[in-house]
């Protein structure tokens, strides 16, 4: 279908070919037809984005979809059309479902259900092992063939260090990702949150950041050892920050992203006992908190994801230590990016979008990301200033699991256009 | 006072008037407490998820001497059993209109959680391992009938601090009272992060230290049903941790020796001195009452 559209007026900010400008976007058949001013095309259907700013579309390179298997929490379609009202046009999935996300079959059904029901591309990630068990690979080369971008056992990590290592070697002749959810199993077992001066006083267990760090010191060290693309899932504390650094300084293939929950709050809102504000990673302390900050702005951080997990409200209603990890992300990314790195003046907002489109679609090797003219006409349109407050209660996402329920904002998702299409707009 | 979930964000003046309205309840000696109508027509339900008798005895015996309606429920035997949620549990038992819900649970914040979404005031009787607020109450009162004051004082608790509700409340009481409060067991029962938890707290990994000058002695159950790694073998903890008569010379001539119960005789003190001249264990107990009868007319009147 030849989608062809005039975006007209907007602040078009393109990290990919540093344009930085008020300027028309033409859109032919799907593609970046011409970025420039004054642009006309008779018969060509107009968006005015007047006061907003146009930037490629952004990429989520981690959510849960919990299709197949997990639908009364979340599906395709309503991961997808969640995807598409928080401003994103693509969104990479991880494999926990149900079956796991271990053969071409799964990768495949995924992708076909996905280009039925999805507004917005979505990329799998397949599993590294084999239901993500840990000790045998999956079928790692078909699922590549069937279309991942990356391998990961999001959530159930690989404790055998010779598995992760004979993953890494495959993925590096594959080039594709090994990204992992760094997380030492017998250090955290049992751990409800950040394990400091808050759990002890809620009488909480706790998850110690050693536990992550000793994970990503690991996997570090094996991508040296191997060769291959290694990234960090929502890293979270002071010191994988640090050891990230170190290791982008000796020049391994290394990346990270960070969620915004991890750098917009910390563990103090526990106190409520509300299991909105448990996830993996935990909410850590300020002095992380600080230092993910940090990494945003050194550039040590190459995206953000958001780390979507819906969880059905029976899971998430109930004693803080049964609750289910994870909390809903995708509306709220873009309003708490702008209030907690841009309106605190901690980054200008064309590193922000960075952090959405070149960021991630380098990591996986996406031809995305930019609006330079041929490119796939995915196309994010927000405003910075636009006051609006998120209620869960409205969500386009299954599940309500949000800790950002009831908060204002400013700036927000303006419309949400998939090749050349628009999939969703604010009014 | 809607409900009663902590002592940490309890006003010292609302502690000091729960512990003066409890010395007015507690009885002439050779007498039992007053029989009072303050809470006639209430209904008071004790909900206990997790096994208690001395607590569940005392609240129900303060309920009854204030004149109202008690029924203690067990969890197991109960819909908890056939799988119904404890928010399902607390919405249903709140539907037939008692006026309050004393609740014991193994979970950390489960009174919390219930009380944001409840109208109805919740008593926290222990939650898994974060508070015990009665019990530290109840620790003051006694306290305070062998002292003066608590500011200045020294106060050892010892043992499993890690799992222990009690410590956490008795810290914050303590605190707030200006105490200086000495916390001492084995390293993985002693998390460093405790020294924050109040002012006036420090650690101590050896019992001569945490007694050296002591006032106030608390010693703690080791919480085996809580712990969930291979525990320290009980005659190594006793060796270490237990406290016995030559212990008592450390601290202050006349300093009273305090466990909120069930004590394990030989584990974390010996017989001698849970039946020595320096403990008020039985006092507590009976403090539990009167602390008890002043929190439930407090929240109900």
């Amino acid at each position: 279908m030849a989608a062809s559209l005039l975006i007209t007026g907007g602040r078009v900010i393109d990290p990919a070919s540093k344009f930085d400008g008020i300027a028309d976007v033409l859109v032919v058949d799907g593609k970046i037809e011409a970025v420039g001013t004054g642009i006309e095309a008779a018969g060509v259907p107009v968006l005015n984005a007047k006061g907003a700013i146009v930037a490629p579309g952004f990429i989520d390179m981690h959510v849960h979809l919990r299709e197949p298997g997990i639908e009364h929490a979340e599906t395709i379609e309503t991961g997808g059309k969640a995807a598409a009202a928080g401003g994103f046009t693509t969104i990479c999935c991880m494999p926990n479902t149900a079956p796991v996300n271990d053969s071409d079959t799964v990768t495949s059904y995924i992708i076909q259900r996905a280009k039925q029901v999805s507004p917005v591309n979505v990329f799998p990630i397949g599993a590294i092992t084999k239901g993500s068990l840990g000790e045998e690979l999956a079928a790692i080369e078909s699922m590549k063939e069937a279309g991942i971008v990356a391998i990961s056992d999001d959530g159930r990590p690989v404790m055998n260090s010779r598995v992760m290592r004979r993953a890494m070697e495959l993925a590096r002749a594959l080039d594709i990702p090994v990204i992992d959810h760094c997380e030492d199993l017998n250090l955290s077992a049992g751990g409800d949150m950040h394990e400091g001066v808050q759990s002890v006083r809620l009488g909480l267990r706790g998850i110690p950041s050693a536990s992550e760090d000793v994970m990503v010191a690991r996997d570090l060290l094996l991508a040296e050892l191997t060769g291959a693309r290694f990234h960090v899932a929502h890293l979270s504390t002071s010191r994988s920050v640090a050891m990230v650094a170190y290791a982008k300084s000796k020049g391994l293939r290394v990346s990270c992203e960070v969620t915004p929950h991890h750098f917009a709050i910390t563990d103090e809102e526990l106190c409520t006992y509300d299991s909105n504000y448990k996830m993996k990673p935990p909410l850590r302390c300020e002095h992380d908190v600080e230092a993910v900050i940090e990494g945003i702005v050194s550039g040590v951080v190459d995206a953000i994801a958001t780390d979507h997990a819906p969880h059905a409200g029976s899971e998430k209603m109930q004693e803080f230590e049964r609750c289910p990890f994870g909390i809903t992300g995708l509306e709220t990314a873009i309003g708490l990016s702008l209030s907690e790195l841009v309106h605190k003046n901690r980054i200008p907002v064309g590193r922000m979008i960075e952090l959405f489109t070149t960021g991630p679609a380098n990591i996986l090797g996406l031809d995305r990301g930019t609006l330079n003219p041929g490119a796939v006409a995915d196309i994010t349109i927000f405003d910075t200033d636009s006051e609006w407050q998120y209620d869960a209660q409205q969500s386009l996402s299954k599940s309500r699991n949000s800790p950002f329920h009831g908060r204002r904002f400013r700036g927000g998702p303006v419309a949400t256009i998939v090749g050349g299409v628009v999939k969703w707009n604010r009014e | 006072m809607h409900g009663l979930l902590d002592i940490e964000s309890l006003p010292r003046p609302e502690i000091e008037a729960i512990l003066d309205r409890a010395r007015f309840f507690q009885p002439p000696p050779g007498e039992t407490y007053r029989r009072l109508d303050a809470l006639r027509g209430k209904t008071i339900v004790n909900l206990f998820f997790e096994a208690s008798t001395r607590t569940r005895v005392s609240f129900e015996i303060a309920a009854k001497r204030l004149g109202a309606d008690t029924l203690s429920i067990a969890a197991s035997g109960s819909s908890v059993s056939k799988g119904e949620s404890l928010v399902d549990t607390l919405n249903t038992l709140a539907a037939m209109r008692p006026h309050a819900i004393v609740m014991r649970h193994a979970a950390s914040g489960a009174p919390q959680f219930l009380a944001r979404h409840l109208q109805i005031p919740i008593v926290n009787a222990g939650d898994g391992t974060h508070e015990h607020p009665t019990q530290a109450l109840l620790d003051a009162r006694t306290i305070l009938d062998q002292r003066p004051g608590i500011e200045g004082l020294r106060v050892a608790i010892i043992g499993d601090i890690a799992h222990s509700r009690v410590a956490r409340s008795n810290v914050h009481l303590l605190s707030k009272f200006g105490a200086k409060i000495v916390l001492c067991g084995p390293p993985q029962l002693l998390p460093r992060e405790l020294e924050h938890l109040a002012p006036g707290v420090s650690l101590a990994f050896n019992m001569n230290e945490a007694l050296q000058d002591a006032d106030v002695i608390m010693m703690l159950r080791v919480q085996l049903e809580r712990q969930h790694e291979a525990p320290m073998a009980a005659s190594e903890y006793f060796r270490f941790y237990g406290l016995r008569l030559e212990h008592l010379k450390l601290a202050k001539p006349n300093a009273i020796v305090m466990h909120p119960g069930p004590i394990n005789r030989g584990r974390e003190l010996s017989s001698e001195v849970a039946d020595s001249q320096s403990s008020v264990i039985l006092n507590q107990v009976e403090n539990g009452v009167a602390v008890r009868m002043a929190v439930l007319e407090r929240v109900l009147s």
